[in-house]
């Protein structure tokens, strides 16, 4: 068991520099979709892959730089539960979406 | 493991053993009420997502969001998950006044965000937009008001740690409570990257 990394109360803890880092990540990757969405350079569909696409680069930044999460393997089973609740969040969220979009299709056909 | 001997000697080591585990333990605990915290959400954007469209002839988002209110509400959840970050930082080196002022910072920021948010519903609500109206603003609200509830849960935790750091300092069981909010706190800005990436600025569109 190596603790060389991690404070007393367990949780490892980064430098104030990975901080500012993950801060300026942050701050660049919420400008980029507030931008796009106040000026709609682009049209609809490439202005929502690009919500997307920030939105997850965000997610991963804050997992990184303020989480500490790096799949050391003391992490081991943080990282795996993890990777599990990211498979139930997908299925539950876009299963939804495609059957209710089915649903509703069929519906309007029924008309 | 010990013999007799070196019994004594291992006996503080093996305390410490002890309470690293017992930390590790916890950690993965809170771990996993995070997890379990995520699929709450996860099924409250499903939900949102399937009544993307369900407006009911009731107010749209588009015409009711400012952007520039979620900019500076986003900003300010944003620079607290900072804040926190250098709180965590102080904490580990043992510096009380520190500790404290970042910590202080960081909860003005989070009751700032949730001052916007009330704000924010109730000039919703004056304009017609109630959960009552349609399957959109159902949604919306829930998942919305969920985080709000949440960052609310975490200001209250704060305040209850700041009496508990008066009372024993930096113990080690102090720290591991400081590290579990300080989890949280992460987790609710993650939530908040999805609530405005794709409800608001989705809305917007």
């Amino acid at each position: 068991m190596s603790h060389d990394n991690q404070g007393h109360g367990g949780e490892a803890h980064g430098s104030l520099k990975e901080y500012i880092i993950g801060l300026i990540l942050s701050i660049v990757l919420t400008v980029i979709p507030f931008y796009l969405v106040a000026t709609g350079t682009f049209g609809d569909t490439a202005t929502i892959i690009a919500i997307i696409v920030t939105a997850v680069a965000q997610v991963f930044v804050q997992l990184v730089f303020f989480l500490h999460m790096n799949g050391s393997s003391s992490q081991t089973w943080l990282t795996m539960s993890g990777i599990y609740a990211v498979f139930i969040v997908a299925f539950v969220i876009l299963g939804s979406m495609w059957i209710f979009e089915h649903l509703n299709h069929n519906l309007l056909m029924g008309h | 493991m010990t013999t007799t001997s070196n019994a004594v000697d291992h006996h503080d080591d093996h305390h410490h053993e002890h309470e690293a585990h017992m930390a590790d333990i916890g950690n993965f605990g809170f771990w996993l009420y995070i997890l379990s915290d995520c699929l709450l959400f996860a099924t409250l954007f499903a939900t949102f997502a399937v009544m993307s469209q369900s407006f009911a002839g009731a107010i749209t988002p588009g015409e009711l969001i400012d952007i520039n209110l979620l900019a500076v509400q986003t900003a300010a959840l944003l620079l607290s998950s900072f804040t926190f970050g250098v709180a965590m930082l102080a904490a580990h080196k043992k510096n009380m006044f520190q500790l404290w002022l970042w910590m202080v910072i960081t909860g003005l920021l989070g009751f700032a965000f949730l001052a916007m948010e009330i704000y924010e519903f109730n000039h919703f609500a004056h304009e017609g937009a109630t959960p009552q109206v349609s399957g959109y603003w159902s949604s919306f609200f829930a998942l919305v008001g969920t985080h709000g509830l949440h960052v609310t849960a975490g200001l209250i935790w704060m305040v209850v740690l700041f009496f508990h750091f008066r009372r024993d300092g930096f113990s080690s069981s102090n720290m591991q409570r400081l590290s579990y909010l300080s989890l949280f706190w992460h987790f609710l800005d993650i939530i908040w990257i999805c609530v405005f990436s794709f409800v608001y600025l989705r809305g917007l569109m």
